[in-house]
């Protein structure tokens, strides 16, 4: 199958769709440092460019993204999710 | 690479752009820089809004910025008009140490008319006598690029930032001169920059500046959620700062910096990969870097953004498919290919490279084309 998402690094909380995806999707990722695959089902509607969770977070956890933190859940989250202000928020204002 | 062709100014430093500048010492200027243009065909105005009751810091700065554009290689030979004497003399001189032609005038005690004569009799002279100089071959390592994306978004840090990483490291490693900056948005990664400093004395300045231009932004006592990310930013599927810092510092390769640099500042510790001190907007940023010697700029951009600079030719890139095809007369090199992995990093790199190369030999960018001059000043405070 086709990829529909790719991630950064090995051990990234979050992946990038490079195309649209729809909720109930199954879709296969690429990790771009291994080119391992994972594939998921998708919880939501993911636009191009935005991000969807390669992995299941409680609420107040940091958020990986090329293998740094790109900030905290302000929700739980489950993979497949989509990600982003709605759900997750920077550490430094 | 085939053969690169520049115009070797006086002070040996290369061009690839052979402009007269008709530039205005303050913003009351600008009238008589404007009818000096349209009198003198090929000559370059430079309108701009600031340059009276300015003092201190924020003074220097403009000069600065005045002087280092009226020095940038791509620049043959410039006329000066200012309302006062002085001012138009500092600036003068400050051009004239590169050895290249300058001459100002000073509209106080003569009116517009009579200086858009004069400086109208000396353009004309200066355009026709650049129109005569050549090109000769030159090096990778004799050009100074610049790199600033804007409008970004996720893809930004997929694809085309770390295409132009691709392209800084083989510049850097062909002994050229490479300038990034944007300092607020480096928030997030910070630390990832001040560990590739070539010294702890450089780690340090950076991490003082870094820490200066945050420190300014929170004594308006805002914080930037509203603005950094922008809406732009967001609409792309950036979430947060930290994620957008990390996309942007994929765009600087992974050599170490020799330097730390005052916005507008030249170089001056031999090239290799620089900091400069500057502002996330993009006009403001890209002025600042050519009044530091960059002739030559890269910009990725994800959602779109459409800036070009008079006197520094910039070439744009993206990742987006969505962008690469809606707004293709901005797009100079389309990477999509990296998102679809139809195309590797390597190769990604060898499209931005073979566009560098066309564009110092001739060839206008799309902004050029399309007549984009954004040349903004960056003001540090009010005026007096």
């Amino acid at each position: 199958m086709l990829h529909k998402f790719l991630i950064h690094n090995r051990g990234d909380h979050v992946g990038v769709a490079t195309t649209t995806i729809k909720s109930g999707e199954k879709v296969v990722g690429v990790y771009m440092d291994d080119e391992d695959t994972i594939e998921l089902t998708s919880n939501g509607d993911i636009p191009l460019g935005h991000k969807i969770s390669v992995v299941d977070l409680d609420k107040s956890e940091n958020v990986i993204k090329y293998q740094v933190t790109i900030g905290e859940t302000t929700k739980q989250l489950s993979k497949g999710d989509y990600v982003h202000t709605h759900n997750i928020k920077t550490k430094r204002w | 690479m085939d053969q690169l062709y520049g115009y070797r100014r006086e002070n040996g430093k290369v061009g690839v752009r052979n402009h007269v500048v008709i530039l205005p010492v303050d913003d009351i200027s600008n009238a008589a820089c404007e009818a000096v243009a349209n009198q003198i065909k090929g000559t370059l105005p430079l309108p701009h809004a600031y340059g009276r009751l300015q003092y201190g810091a924020d003074l220097d700065l403009h000069f600065r910025t005045m002087i280092g554009t009226g020095s940038n290689p791509n620049v043959a030979a410039i006329v000066v008009i200012g309302i006062e004497e002085n001012w138009t003399k500092h600036i003068v001189d400050g051009i004239a140490e590169t050895g290249k032609p300058v001459t100002g005038f000073s509209i106080e005690g003569h009116g517009d008319l009579e200086t858009v004569r004069k400086a109208s009799w000396k353009a004309k002279e200066y355009v026709q006598w650049a129109s005569e100089l050549q090109k000769e071959p030159v090096e990778l390592k004799d050009l100074t690029v610049s790199i600033k994306c804007g409008e970004s978004d996720t893809t930004t840090g997929l694809g085309s930032c770390p295409t132009v990483s691709q392209a800084v490291n083989r510049l850097v490693d062909a002994g050229a001169t490479v300038f990034f900056g944007e300092t607020s948005e480096l928030t997030g990664g910070e630390n990832l920059i001040a560990d590739r400093m070539a010294t702890p004395e450089l780690k340090d300045k950076f991490m003082e500046v870094y820490n200066n231009y945050i420190g300014e932004i929170e004594s308006q006592e805002v914080d930037l959620l509203g603005s950094q990310p922008t809406q732009g930013n967001i609409k792309g599927g950036l979430s947060t700062i930290e994620e957008k810092a990390l996309g942007n510092i994929a765009k600087t390769g992974d050599k170490e910096v020799i330097g730390v640099l005052e916005p507008a500042e030249a170089p001056s510790n031999g090239n290799g990969l620089y900091f400069m001190d500057t502002s996330s907007a993009a006009a403001e940023c890209i002025t600042l870097m050519a009044a530091g010697g960059a002739v030559v700029h890269f910009f990725p951009t994800g959602q779109g953004n459409i800036i070009g600079n008079p006197i520094e030719p910039v070439i744009k890139l993206t990742a987006n498919p969505d962008t690469a095809e809606t707004m293709s007369e901005h797009i100079d090199v389309d990477v999509k290919g990296l998102l679809s992995r139809e195309i590797n990093l390597t190769q990604a790199g060898d499209l931005l490279m073979d566009s560098l190369q066309r564009t110092v030999n001739g060839r206008l960018t799309n902004a050029e084309a399309l007549g984009h001059r954004e040349f903004v000043m960056t003001k540090l405070y009010r005026s007096a």
